[in-house]
């Protein structure tokens, strides 16, 4: 560590960064051991919207939802619910409900997926876990929770064990050359320990909350349900067996996320105070959220279970309780696209590839175009979107349920709400969010039950194709890692033009016409990364935002390998 | 010429010898003692066992074959799991494997030495795991193929690595100190959704670049059952399962959805869903005027179903997309409605479908074992017939009874 400091100026490739969905590069320029400047790029590219245009509309969710394998229910109903705005129709309650429910698996799965898969051994050292005192380890985890999950001296010896013998093993697999006992993991052995032993209960769970996708929605990942104007699951709808199972499933999740989740939330902020504190890996302080979980079968935004809104400079008091979606633009000045620099709004746009390679030591060419990843802007503004920024605008806007949920968790750290807008806080606001949202799942149940009740078993709405091409019609949903809008245009029975602005292309985006940096790039700045070959700091932050390359880089429209303009009216 | 089976019987003693061989005691008894832990009983373990041995057609002599191959073969074989154009499916639908549950599957059953979405290493550690990796399991290692590989512009499209190599490159550079190479899901198999019209990115499936023999687990995503048992036969046989044309094992891939579908005998009945939520919908009839694909498409879903059997799209009220067919995305599309091309006739319309032989050409390119199933096809084209008359006489018995009503 000391040999590397010594080392004033430095480049770092980051490359793949692993433990996302998707391929991202991300380069720094270090100095003194802390990070001056960065760069994100998404270095794949597949053509999502180009292959949707000219399709039948009834396909349209299908294919779309192949945008990403992972938050694959979520493009799947921006879609529908796009494709529904255009043809004029709503779907009836029970459709709604049993969408929301759906949904709310999928959030509750992105997260725990998250947490504990993709982000948690960023916090916990499995060398640390190899020294921990069994007994200490329980203490210890009854002080997070008055019964925490899996937790007794002979479970945690097991784990301990399990792990020693798969590191004598010598085939380490998935955690060969993990980053064992870097300065920067700050945890107690005993800490790792309960995070590793989680992080294996964590895989059990997310089964179960793919088995509740699939009771409704067929199967998991890409489930095969929706269809325009509702839903297709009409049987298990009506079988009351299939709601006990649902529920059943869910009480099972609801324990694991209030007696591990939830405490190892906890526990992780108590071991990090500091980081929380400082407020490493703060974005842009803008924050977008659209809204999710529609609570009336109009889907006005103000009666969304997620509310709506933006909140520009970290300042709650600049709030705007509404988005409006012609606000939105992408600029390609860093984009491997041709085109003007300043932005456009993604319906009037042109995506046109112009790939400039890389320097000839492969490194991205900062000044030029870097990336694959467009550069979403609203307002001109950069901003920040997920289970972050949805905790902020739900803040913001005075929703009751959320302040309290992050008042009372910030009175146990002695804590400001400026300090969620770190890594640490990031993190923080995905384990809130997963428990509200399982909250939420109870009272869809309870109103689907009371509206069958009521001898309603309608599933479906009606359409007709439209004869006349429509204007770009726009969804604005949230997917677990932020705001989702998709843009269609139909004309009977065939999408004519296809848009979509994703999370992972609000976060990861490259600098734009101005020069201001994305959020991932703003994030990285002064983070300490003592040993450049361990670039652990980095990580955290990056996995803190849950990237989804695949989704980010769909964008571009070409026609049989000719380019192709598309023109709509707005 | 491919075979389409294996003598499984006369492969008795190899198995044998092999397991002899390479089952340590310690192994298998960590197997255990973490199955245990993670809240199974051997018994659990020993019926998911002699599941994934009749999914694999094998014969039930195998079962305790398959237990100590999964629980007890050491040194764990080495998989390097590459990921390309792709959306992170298949790694999900594998990770919803419980039984042997992910867990399971990294620790105590095949060493995962590379897998970009599961590894904990980033950026140049992560580049030296692959490489060391590639070095030590040199020849014996299994590449498993998440993901399209966009070949246009030299492969441009996709770079990985500090060293900027393309996922072109990259592929054809580790695949050549592959012992086998498996393809897990329709991208990797045939291009997937990327490789859709007008597939801008010249993205192709694994076999079509290499042209070596691939094992392509298709399917968007695959069942885990799928590529679980792909990877238990490759264990237990050191070989890889007999497969058709398109490369697809035929244990998981040589039935008909159609011919094993749960509401298969609606339409031998003439009882189809007209339109979503009628009362078809809510009895279950089939969905092939809602154009379910079941007819064009060879997978064993319906057996098998997808998160432990919770569900699967037909079940679910949807039709079948026939998402492991190559090339689905243009052929099946579009998918609400019956596809013409497959020159299907329904019973209610006078005559049971074509073959599936003759489908499978139509629609694949592709001719795949006859399935036996339609030898009684007179047989059911009769009954048909016969169920055609009696409804028309009911219908006409309505009607009368109608116009009397009306009449009063």
């Amino acid at each position: 560590m000391a040999k590397a400091q010594k080392e004033v100026n430095q480049h770092l490739v980051v490359d793949p960064i692993t433990r996302i969905e998707g391929h991202l590069r991300i380069e720094v320029n270090i100095k003194n051991g802390k990070v001056t400047d960065a760069w994100s790029s998404g270095t794949l590219w597949r053509g999502i919207e180009p292959i949707l245009q000219g399709r039948d509309i009834r396909d349209g969710g299908l294919l779309a939802q192949r945008i990403c394998g992972v938050c694959t229910y979520s493009h799947y109903e921006g879609n529908t619910m796009a494709t529904e705005v255009a043809l004029g129709i709503r779907p009836p309650t029970n459709a709604r409900l049993i969408r929301n429910l759906i949904n709310a698996a999928q959030f509750m799965q992105d997260h725990i997926v998250h947490f504990y898969a993709l982000h948690s051994l960023d916090w916990a050292d499995i060398g640390g876990a190899l020294k921990a005192d069994p007994q200490k380890a329980a203490d210890l985890a009854y002080e997070f929770s008055k019964t925490p999950y899996n937790a007794s001296v002979a479970h945690y010896r097991e784990v301990k064990e399990k792990l020693a013998k798969f590191v004598a093993s010598g085939q380490l697999g998935p955690f060969a050359n993990a980053y064992i006992g870097n300065p920067l993991y700050k945890m107690t052995p005993e800490a790792d320990l309960i995070t590793i032993s989680h992080y294996l209960d964590a895989l059990q769970i997310q089964v179960i909350l793919g088995q509740m996708k699939a009771i409704y929605g067929a199967k998991d990942p890409h489930p095969q349900t929706l269809v325009i104007g509702g839903i297709s699951s009409v049987m298990d709808l009506l079988d009351p067996n299939r709601l006990a199972e649902y529920k059943y499933k869910l009480d099972n999740v609801h324990n694991f996320i209030k007696n591990a989740y939830l405490p190892d939330i906890d526990m992780l902020t108590h071991f990090y105070k500091d980081e929380f504190v400082k407020g490493w890996g703060i974005g842009n302080y803008n924050f977008l959220s659209y809204g999710g979980f529609p609570e009336t079968n109009d889907w006005e935004a103000k009666y969304r279970y997620l509310p709506q809104g933006v909140v520009y400079e970290g300042n709650l008091n600049i709030f705007e309780p509404t988005v409006d979606e012609k606000s939105i633009t992408e600029t390609v000045a860093h984009s491997w696209y041709e085109g003007p620099k300043v932005g456009l709004y993604p319906g009037i746009e042109e995506t046109i590839p112009q790939y400039t390679g890389l320097n000839p030591d492969n490194t991205v060419k900062g000044d030029g175009k870097y990336s694959w990843v467009k550069a979403p802007r609203y307002k001109r503004k950069v901003m920040e979107v997920g289970p972050l920024a949805r905790w902020v605008v739900g803040y913001a806007t005075n929703h009751k349920d959320m302040r309290k949920r992050v008042d009372e968790f910030l009175k146990k750290h002695n804590a400001k709400f400026e300090q969620m807008y770190s890594t640490v806080g990031r993190t923080v606001a995905r384990a809130l969010d997963t428990d509200y949202i399982c909250d939420g799942a109870y009272i869809f149940i309870k109103d689907l039950i009371a509206n069958l009740k009521q001898g309603d078993e309608s599933t479906w709405t009606r359409f007709e194709f439209p004869k006349e091409e429509t204007n770009a019609c726009v969804a604005l949903v949230e997917a677990p890692r932020g705001s989702l809008g998709h843009f269609v245009t139909i004309k009977g029975k065939t999408i004519t033009h296809y848009q979509v602005v994703v999370p992972s292309t609000w976060n990861a985006s490259p600098r734009d016409e101005i020069g201001q940096k994305g959020a991932y790039e703003a994030s990285l700045i002064d983070l300490p990364v003592p040993d450049p070959n361990e670039p652990l700091e980095i990580l955290r932050t990056i996995h803190s935002f849950d990237p989804c390359l695949a989704c980010a880089v769909h964008l571009i429209d070409t026609d049989s390998g000719k380019l192709r303009k598309f023109k709509v009216e707005v | 010429m491919k075979k389409d089976t294996l003598d499984y019987e006369a492969l008795l003693p190899e198995v044998d010898e092999r397991l002899k061989k390479s089952c340590s005691k310690e192994q298998e008894q960590l197997f255990y003692n973490n199955l245990k832990e993670a809240g199974f009983t051997r018994r659990d373990f020993l019926k998911w066992t002699s599941m994934i041995t009749a999914a694999l057609t094998l014969p039930p002599i195998f079962e305790p074959r398959v237990a100590k191959a999964v629980a007890a073969i050491a040194p764990r074989p080495t998989v390097i799991w590459l990921h390309f154009a792709e959306c992170t499916g298949c790694t999900e639908s594998f990770i919803r494997n419980i039984n042997p549950s992910i867990e399971r599957v990294i620790f105590d059953t095949i060493n995962l030495a590379f897998h970009d979405t599961l590894m904990m290493a980033s950026g140049k550690r992560a580049e030296e795991a692959l490489e060391s990796a590639i070095a030590k399991y040199k020849g014996s290692y299994i590449l498993v193929v998440e993901g399209g590989i966009p070949t246009k512009d030299n492969g441009i499209f996709l770079r990985i690595g500090t060293n900027a190599e393309t996922g072109l490159h990259r592929l054809k550079r580790i695949s050549k100190d592959a012992k086998y190479i498996v393809n897990f899901g329709t991208c990797s198999s045939f291009g997937g959704v990327q490789a859709a019209y007008p597939n801008p990115t010249g993205a192709k499936g694994v076999h079509d670049i290499l042209g070596c023999e691939v094992v392509n687990v298709s399917g968007c995503p695959p069942n885990s059952v799928n590529m679980i048992g792909t990877l238990v036969h490759i264990l237990l046989f050191d070989r890889v399962p007999p497969l058709d044309l398109s490369y697809r094992p035929i244990w998981a891939y040589g039935g008909r959805i159609h011919d094993n579908c749960e509401r298969r005998a609606h339409f031998d009945a003439g009882e189809f869903v007209e339109e979503w939520g009628d009362e078809g919908a809510k009895k279950g009839w089939c969905l092939y005027k809602m154009g379910c694909k079941g007819p064009l498409t060879y997978n064993n879903c319906p057996r098998y179903r997808f998160n432990q059997s919770t569900n699967w799209p037909v079940g679910a009220g949807h039709g079948c997309i026939g998402c492991s067919e190559p090339d689905f995305w243009d052929t099946m599309a579009p998918f609400e409605e019956p596809n013409d091309k497959a020159g299907i006739r329904i019973p209610a319309f006078g005559g049971v479908e074509a073959t599936s032989d003759a489908i499978g050409e139509l629609v694949t390119g592709i001719t795949i074992g006859a399935v036996g199933v339609h030898a009684a096809g007179s047989i059911i084209r009769a009954k048909a017939e016969k169920k055609k008359k009696e409804e028309e006489k009911e219908e006409k018995n309505k009607n009368d009874q109608n116009n009397t009503g009306e009449n009063k």
